[in-house]
């Protein structure tokens, strides 16, 4: 155990070293600065001598009017994220499931994953860009047939929307690999026997397609649930104007905002944990739901 | 024994087949229209309405580009971003989850938890700009190369990968006396060859479209294309910015060849790695 371990050991652990230290330094120290949620913190005085103020920055969350209009702008996208972007992969693994001619399926599965490259800022720019008011695609093709041209980026009611639809548009195929891969280990015999008890196609997803993918809808839902504070900080941010503020405004962009353009680390920092623990709080809520329900659970 | 395709049959493959064209319409169309107005005239962008075709041919937009040195600056500062990035997000990515995958480690566990707790919670923005700034790494790359070394994801999903790779291989290297390096040099690295090439396509992919860390940490001229090009798109644009009697400085055809180019490289690579996206490299990760 000893010599020979540590002859076999030392070049192991010498190769896990430098992507330890990236943990310990850039995800496990932040951990510690937590503290100056806890402080009225000044750069000038560093973590060492700003002043402890206890829970007041927590204080200031819950008792500013930003707090109530955070969390109604967080659940509503949660919602829409649920209700709408969650069932959009599995739909479309179902779909490529049912196709067998190969190279059309590979070409529809590049066509499909495409979007997953393609980065928000390019995505919120193409959808300025189709919807400008005056020379957009879009509007000017609503124009063409007598309807009125539609303020998509900078009307607020349309916010949602247009954050969920982008959200599909990138992620709806990407997002079937993992349900295309629970399907794939469906055994063919099912299929066979049920081709002989005489069913059609649409029996065969219902009974055969769809059970193979409960576990790993339910896995990932867990996983979803984890990230409830999560929206994507990019996608928002970039959407936002002022005139949509009243909306889009969620925990992620304030923090932000407050910390990086008014500089008041203490409070960004105390509204970044108390984040941190409501995502941290529902993993492990659901995760033991789960297993309560008999399923496997993530961990 | 072929069955007859049933009307019921016949109605299923209707839907699918319409269904995964009509997606396919949906994902390709934003992207032809960029394509289309990159290379039209503005006359035509400006008259014409919607269009997927142009009747003009121009290369203006592009060669404005070439000659833009804000654009051609973001364009060498991504390249810088994207290459020495992966390379480390890679390399980093690699020794660890082979390191990991070690399952007679001593402490192994413990390293695995150290990992897979940062999924769970992190210290947030502002902590850790306050660990960059104390190392000194504020308007340097080395804070977007650094902050974004190792995805504890992609980490993990690597780990299940190379635990699955056959222990037999293991043991006769060991009995030729080969090391831990050789034997991940020579064989484990050769044999993973597709695994690790997907994964560098996501990191790949991920430090191209870096944006975030971009604003965060990096001066002005060391922005890259994704910042430069939100200033293109959405700063400057009049009916965003509310100021709308600024004449918009950029042509549709400048606008539309920007973002062929930003989303361009990612387009042209991915397709050679798709068959392994398949192949439950990633189906590994639900597991945890």
């Amino acid at each position: 155990m000893t010599r020979g371990y540590w002859r076999r050991a030392l070049p192991v652990y010498l190769m896990i070293v430098p992507g330890l230290l990236f943990f310990i330094v850039f995800k496990y120290i932040p951990m510690v600065g937590i503290s100056i949620a806890f402080m009225a913190y000044s750069p000038f005085d560093g973590i060492g001598g700003s002043e402890w103020v206890g829970l007041r920055n927590f204080h200031r969350l819950f008792a500013e009017g930003d707090f109530l209009a955070l969390l109604r702008n967080t659940l509503m996208l949660n919602l829409f994220d649920v209700l709408f972007f969650f069932p959009a992969p599995i739909l479309v693994a179902v779909l490529l499931n049912e196709i067998k001619a190969k190279r059309f399926k590979a070409a529809v599965q590049t066509i499909l994953y495409a979007p997953n490259f393609i980065s928000w800022v390019v995505i919120v720019g193409i959808t300025i860009l189709l919807f400008a008011t005056g020379s957009g695609g879009i509007n000017q093709l609503l124009a063409g047939w007598g309807f009125e041209r539609i303020e998509l980026m900078t009307d607020p009611s349309y916010f949602r929307w247009v954050w969920l639809l982008q959200n599909v548009w990138q992620g709806a195929g990407w997002g079937a690999i993992i349900f295309l891969a629970a399907l794939a280990a469906v055994d063919p015999l099912l299929y066979e026997a049920a081709a002989i008890d005489g069913a059609n196609r649409w029996r065969m997803l219902w009974h055969i397609a769809l059970p193979a993918l409960r576990n790993v809808i339910v896995v990932l839902l867990i996983l979803r649930m984890g990230h409830v504070m999560d929206l994507g900080f990019e996608h928002i941010f970039l959407l936002q104007n002022s005139m949509n503020l009243d909306v889009s405004e969620v925990f992620e962009t304030f923090v932000y905002k407050v910390g990086m353009t008014q500089g008041d680390y203490s409070y960004s920092t105390a509204v970044g944990l108390f984040k941190s623990i409501v995502g941290l709080i529902m993993v492990l809520f659901v995760n033991r739901l789960a297993k309560q329900t008999g399923q496997e659970g993530v961990f | 024994m072929r069955v007859r395709a049933s009307g019921a049959d016949r109605a299923f493959a209707i839907v699918v087949y319409g269904l995964v064209l009509a997606a396919s319409a949906l994902a390709l169309f934003p992207l032809f229209y960029v394509l289309a107005i990159s290379f039209s005239t503005e006359t035509e962008y400006l008259t014409r309405g919607f269009y997927l075709l142009p009747r003009t041919f121009t290369l203006e937009g592009y060669l404005y580009l070439m000659s833009h040195p804000g654009f051609m600056s973001a364009l060498r500062n991504s390249v810088s971003i994207s290459v020495v990035g992966t390379l480390l997000n890679i390399t980093l990515t690699t020794l660890m989850a082979y390191g990991l995958s070690k399952t007679w480690l001593r402490g192994r566990k413990t390293l695995n938890f150290v990992v897979f707790f940062t999924l769970l919670f992190s210290g947030g923005i502002i902590p850790t700009y306050l660990v960059v700034q104390t190392l000194g790494l504020l308007n340097s790359f080395w804070a977007v190369w650094l902050t974004s070394a190792v995805s504890a994801f992609n980490a993990i999903v690597m780990r299940s990968f190379f635990q699955s790779v056959p222990k037999e291989l293991e043991e006769s290297a060991r009995i030729d006396g080969s090391g831990e390096w050789l034997l991940l040099i020579r064989i484990i690295v050769p044999l993973s060859l597709p695994a690790i090439a997907t994964f560098t396509l996501f990191y790949l992919a991920q430090n191209w479209n870096t944006y975030f860390s971009a604003i965060l940490y990096l001066d002005n001229d060391q922005m890259p294309l994704q910042v430069f090009l939100k200033q293109m798109l959405v700063e400057d644009d009049p009916s965003i910015s509310n100021a709308s009697s600024v004449a918009y400085p950029y042509t549709p055809a400048a606008r539309m060849s920007a973002i062929v180019l930003t989303a361009l490289p990612l387009l042209l690579i991915f397709p050679f790695l798709q068959r392994y996206f398949n192949q439950g490299v990633m189906l590994g990760a639900v597991k945890g």
